[in-house]
Formats: structure tokens, C-alpha cells, sequence
């Protein structure tokens, strides 16, 4: 497997004026392999939104490195390529949103990247379909409600089509079906265009879709592996402020009570296949 | 019971009217919150649930229509509208717009301030609310503006409940916060309820969140009011809920689930605590466990 991002010994803190730097990453390793799904979970605070700015030079390292495709975020030259293979989706969507019109938003991506005319017209309507805001494509973002405005932000990026989509908490705010939607666009993004994809959430049944569960502590890496793996680690999770996904919660509770259940179950359907099973 | 605090009568609201861009945003809505209660709404992106509760305060005039607050038309007096904003508070969903002095202990303060509350009481508000909401002393002298997300989050809600209002409306006070800070915010959310009598909207995407807390729920679906009954009543909707774009809560999914394979659960469950009683009850019963 290649490296797509690298995170090699970075230490940041932010500045803030008349204060000692307190660093929120120290001596940070995480390497993010191509093509693969990563969620990355954590308290709040604990650096996951600075992890993301990192990605693609927004914010640069003080000691250590980050590598994308090889190229690293300090050097200047590289940052324009860097940026066009890392897509980011912003935490508040009004942070993102730089035209007055929807389709000129999602738009505004592939024509920096200097694509074809016709091929932007293609994608963006692409893209606002995949979101379910393509009736939405001449209104104004701001007078968008909250979740329309994250759909916007997320159809930009998917216009884009970057080898790389960083999502910082893109379904904070949206509905049941906007939240599948999401991950279902993110899953196929990734499976079929082969899209390497970093989720931050703080949802635990939509980390247990992704390939892999990275679980941040203040500014370290706490548990790194697959979302059995991780969901197995119920107690550390919860010292880290963190939870299991509800169906796992149940899982250990029935199978303390000595019902014949796996506690590795993530999901409502094989919970209930585990019941059943257990019945007979 | 009747006994509403908090009454909409025919309330509409249009954005931009009569030009190219007009939405009409809440269509005709009448609801009555009855004092006291914990009261949840729900409904899909853009259903109007965020202009809806904006009235409540008069934070918006609504265009037909009138809100009424222990029986009285808020804008009755327009010099009162003030007071009404110290009655009913409200946290918006996006934490950014209402956090706006230099540091955290100001914005907290700011409300208290409004009300002309002696600075001791204010200082007392400020640290209980803020040790309320899980943020250690160390923030009280940071700038909001350098906080995550979830911190930004913690502090808008603090800055409301410090004004200890009857009627306390949040909109999305989950959104963004870790599953320890979620857990949190929802107990101090009931505990306010329970301790003050207060009432309390929540406005939430989280059906599990809206099952565990809520008296009752309202259904906003494309600017009208779909439902407004109980927990019970309004999760047994479940095939217009998905049609909406909503869902029913992850535990009630396998409730279904296991009833369609024979399970004899005559109760509804919603959360895992239920979830965990209700399966080890039939199993009993059967002589399985
Ligand atoms: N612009 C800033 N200036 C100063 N400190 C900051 C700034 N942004 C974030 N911080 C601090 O850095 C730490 C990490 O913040 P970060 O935003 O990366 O957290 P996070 O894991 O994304 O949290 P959340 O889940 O709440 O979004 C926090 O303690 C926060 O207060
Ligand atoms: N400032 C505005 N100008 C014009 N239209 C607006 C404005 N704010 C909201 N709208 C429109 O009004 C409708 C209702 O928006 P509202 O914000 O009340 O929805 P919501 O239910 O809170 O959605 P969400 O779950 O996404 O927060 C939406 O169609 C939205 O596009
Ligand atoms: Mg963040
Ligand atoms: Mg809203």
C-alpha cells in the first residue's frame, strides 16, 4: 500500500497573542494510504480539525513533516498542486462558501483547477444531484439553511474530483437521509473512483463504515484499526470521550447478561441476526 | 393539561417576498407547548425548523400570525420585546453567530449583563454554567474565536442557560460535540428542565437524541407541521418519517426487526437502556435466558 498522506513527527500549536504555544499535536505520526476510507474520531479539541488543516498546508507543521502524494505542505511551489489533489470539506460551511450563487460555488473549484467549460457545466450538476440541492442551483447560499449550505460545500468538492477528500464533520447538521446520502456518496467516491477519504466525525455508526478507525486523544494517536477493531475497545473509547456505536452498546450489555451474542457486532442488522441466533 | 406557555397561531413566515427568490419558510403554524415540558422538533433539512423557532423570541416578526407567551402576543408592547428575550432564549445552530466579546467569561456574561444582574450573580452564573457544560476554568480568559468547533458549541450554550429563561430553546446543542459532550449537554438540558420547571425546545437531526429526552415531538416537514404528539405516537409513523427524510431511532429499527422475526415485544423501545430490558423481558419469557 502507497502513502497518499504522512504525517511524519509533527508538532503545531497555534499562536495566540501574549501566550506560551501549547502544542496540540506533539510528535504526531499518521500515515493515510491511497485510495483507502479513514475515519478519524476524538474529543472535542483534541486537534482533529487541525489534523485536516494540515492536509493541505492551510496550517504548517513547526517540527516534523506532512507529505501528500510525496510533496511536501512547506514547500510553496507544491502547495498549488497540493490543493488541487486534497478536497476539503470545512467544518461550518460558511467558512467555504465563496460565490453568490449556488452553481457559481460548486463551479468555483474545477474552474481554478482550469477545466473545460463544458465539463465544469457537467460536473457541477453532477455533483448538486449527488447532494439532492440541483433545484436549489440559483438560490443564494446564504439564504440556504444549515444543511442545505453543507450539501453546497460538499458538492464542491465532489466537482473537483481531487484524489484526496478531507471531510471535517460534513454531516454535523443534516438529516437522516442527508446523512446516508453523504456517506453513500462518500463510499462510492471511494470505492468506485477510487478517492481517498479522511471523515472526521463524531458519529460512531458512520466511523464503523470506513475501513479504518483512527481515534485521536489530545493531540496522540489512542487506537488505530479496523472498526471492530476499535468499536472493541468500548472502556478506552469512553475514557477518551468518545462511545460505541448503539448496537455495539447493546451487544456487550446482552452478552454480559450471558446471552451468546459477539460483542463485535456494529451494526442494527447483524444485531439482530446475533439475537435471533442466540434464540435458538 | 392545558396549560400552554408558548402559543403559534397561523404562523407563517416568508423570505424575501414578491421577489424572484421568495420562500415561504413556515406555512400556517399552530402549536401550543404546554409550561413545563421537554419538547423536541424534528424535520428534514430545510423544513423551516430554525425559522420557526426564531419567532419564539421575537427574533423574527412573522409575516401572518401571532406567538403567544403566557397568553399574551409578544408583540403586543413592542418596548417589550426585550423582556421576552430574557423569558425564552435561544441558542442558535450555528455557535458562531451569537459568540462575539474578546473572551469566553464575557460572552458567557453578556446576557446576565442585559438583564442587570448584580456582577456577583453574574460571576456565580458564569462559573456554573461554564462547569455546567464541561469547560474547565482555563477557558474563561481565552478569545471564543480560537476554541474547536465543539468548544465553540459548549460556550453558546452556556451564554443562554446563564440567563436561566423559562423557556429555553436550543437549535442543534449537539451538533458537533463528542459522544461524552453529547451525553453531557442532553442530562444538563433535562436536569434544567427537572430542577427549574423550566420548558425546553430542542431542535435536533438526531432521532436517538430526540427519543431519550422529549415529551413530546414536533414533525416539521416542507414548511408545515406533519406531527406534534409523543415519542410513542410519533415514532409509529415510521413510514412517513423515511418518506420525509427522517428515520425512527436505531434501537426502534431493531424493535421492527425483531418483531418481523417473531419476537414478542409488546412495548416500543427507543434507547438502549429500553432496548437492553425489553430483549432480556421476551427472552425470559421464553426460556432462553
Ligand atoms: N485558531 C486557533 N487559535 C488558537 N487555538 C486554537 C485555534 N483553533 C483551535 N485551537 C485550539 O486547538 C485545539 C485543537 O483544536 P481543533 O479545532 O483541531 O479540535 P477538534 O478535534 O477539531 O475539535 P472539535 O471536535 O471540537 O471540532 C483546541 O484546544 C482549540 O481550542
Ligand atoms: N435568510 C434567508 N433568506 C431566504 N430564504 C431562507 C433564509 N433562511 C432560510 N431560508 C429558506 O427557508 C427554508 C427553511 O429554512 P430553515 O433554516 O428554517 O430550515 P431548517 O429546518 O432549520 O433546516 P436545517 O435542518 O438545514 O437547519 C429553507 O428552504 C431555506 O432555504
Ligand atoms: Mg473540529
Ligand atoms: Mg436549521
Amino acid at each position: 500500500m502507497n502513502d497518499y498522506i504522512q504525517f511524519q513527527n509533527v508538532t503545531f500549536a497555534y499562536e495566540i497573542e501574549g501566550e506560551a504555544p501549547k502544542p496540540v499535536l506533539k510528535d504526531f505520526s499518521l500515515n493515510v494510504y491511497a485510495g483507502e476510507f479513514v475515519a478519524v474520531l476524538g474529543h472535542n479539541g483534541c486537534g482533529k480539525s487541525t489534523v485536516a488543516k494540515l492536509c493541505n498546508g492551510i496550517e504548517l507543521p513547526q517540527k516534523g513533516k506532512v507529505l501528500v502524494d510525496g510533496l511536501d505542505t512547506a514547500d510553496e511551489e507544491k502547495l498549488l498542486t497540493i490543493r488541487q489533489r486534497v478536497g476539503m470539506v470545512f467544518q461550518n460551511p460558511d467558512n467555504q462558501i465563496v460565490a453568490t450563487i449556488v452553481e457559481d460555488d460548486v463551479a468555483f473549484g474545477p474552474e481554478n483547477l482550469g477545466v473545460d467549460p463544458s465539463e465544469i457545466r457537467r460536473r457541477v450538476d453532477d455533483a448538486l444531484k449527488r447532494v439532492d440541492m440541483y433545484d436549489f442551483r440559483r438560490f443564494e447560499p446564504h439564504n440556504l439553511s444549515g444543511g442545505q449550505k453543507q450539501r453546497v460545500a460538499i458538492a464542491g468538492v465532489i466537482a473537483m474530483q481531487p484524489a484526496c477528500i478531507v471531510l471535517d464533520e460534513p454531516t454535523a447538521m443534516l438529516d437522516p437521509r442527508g446523512r446516508k446520502d453523504v456517506m453513500e456518496t462518500v463510499k462510492m467516491l471511494n470505492r468506485e473512483h477510487g478517492i481517498t477519504v479522511v471523515l472526521i466525525t463524531h458519529y460512531m455508526d458512520e466511523a464503523a463504515q470506513a475501513d479504518r478507525v483512527v481515534v485521536m486523544d489530545h493531540g496522540k494517536v489512542l487506537l488505530d484499526g479496523t472498526p471492530r477493531q476499535v468499536f472493541a475497545r468500548g472502556e478506552t473509547l469512553k475514557q477518551a470521550g468518545l462511545d460505541v456505536p448503539q448496537a455495539t452498546a447493546l451487544a456487550a450489555l446482552l452478552q454480559r447478561d450471558g446471552l451468546d451474542v459477539p460483542a463485535d457486532v456494529l451494526t442494527v442488522d447483524e444485531l439482530a441476526d446475533a439475537i435471533a441466533a442466540a434464540k435458538r | 393539561m392545558t396549560d400552554p406557555i408558548l402559543e403559534t397561531r397561523n404562523l407563517t413566515y416568508t423570505y424575501a417576498p414578491k421577489t424572484a427568490n421568495e420562500v415561504t419558510a413556515i406555512r400556517e403554524i399552530s402549536v401550543a407547548i404546554e409550561r413545563g415540558t421537554l419538547v423536541g422538533i424534528i424535520g428534514h433539512t430545510g423544513s423551516g425548523k430554525s425559522t420557526l423557532i426564531e419567532h419564539f423570541n421575537g427574533l423574527k416578526k412573522a409575516t401572518s400570525g401571532v406567538v403567544l407567551l403566557d397568553g399574551r402576543d409578544i408583540w403586543e408592547n413592542k418596548k417589550e420585546i426585550r423582556q421576552v428575550r430574557f423569558r425564552v432564549g435561544v441558542c442558535f445552530q450555528y455557535p458562531e453567530y451569537q459568540l462575539f466579546e474578546e473572551t469566553v467569561y464575557k460572552d458567557v456574561a453578556f446576557g446576565p449583563k442585559n438583564m442587570g444582574l448584580s456582577e456577583e450573580e453574574i460571576d456565580r452564573r458564569v462559573r456554573e454554567v461554564l462547569s455546567f457544560v464541561g469547560l474547565e476554568e482555563r477557558y474563561l480568559e481565552l478569545s471564543p474565536f480560537d476554541l474547536s468547533g465543539g468548544e465553540k458549541r459548549r460556550v453558546a450554550i452556556a451564554g443562554i442557560m446563564a440567563m436561566e429563561p423559562q423557556v429555553l430553546v436550543l437549535d442543534e446543542p449537539c451538533a458537533g460535540l463528542d459522544p461524552k459532550g453529547r451525553a453531557t449537554v442532553l442530562a444538563m438540558i433535562e436536569n434544567y428542565q427537572k430542577t427549574t420547571g423550566s420548558t425546553v425546545v430542542v431542535v435536533s437531526h438526531s432521532m436517538e437524541d430526540i427519543a431519550s429526552i422529549a415529551d413530546r415531538i414536533l414533525v416539521m416537514n416542507k414548511a408545515g407541521l406533519a406531527f406534534f404528539g409523543t415519542v410513542e405516537e410519533v415514532f409509529s409513523h415510521a413510514e412517513a418519517l423515511v418518506a420525509m427524510g427522517l428515520d425512527i431511532p436505531q434501537m426502534t429499527q431493531l424493535c421492527l426487526k425483531l418483531r418481523a422475526r417473531g419476537f414478542d415485544l409488546p412495548e416500543t423501545f427507543y434507547t438502549v437502556e429500553q432496548a437492553h430490558g425489553a430483549i432480556l423481558a421476551c427472552l425470559k419469557k421464553e426460556g432462553t435466558a
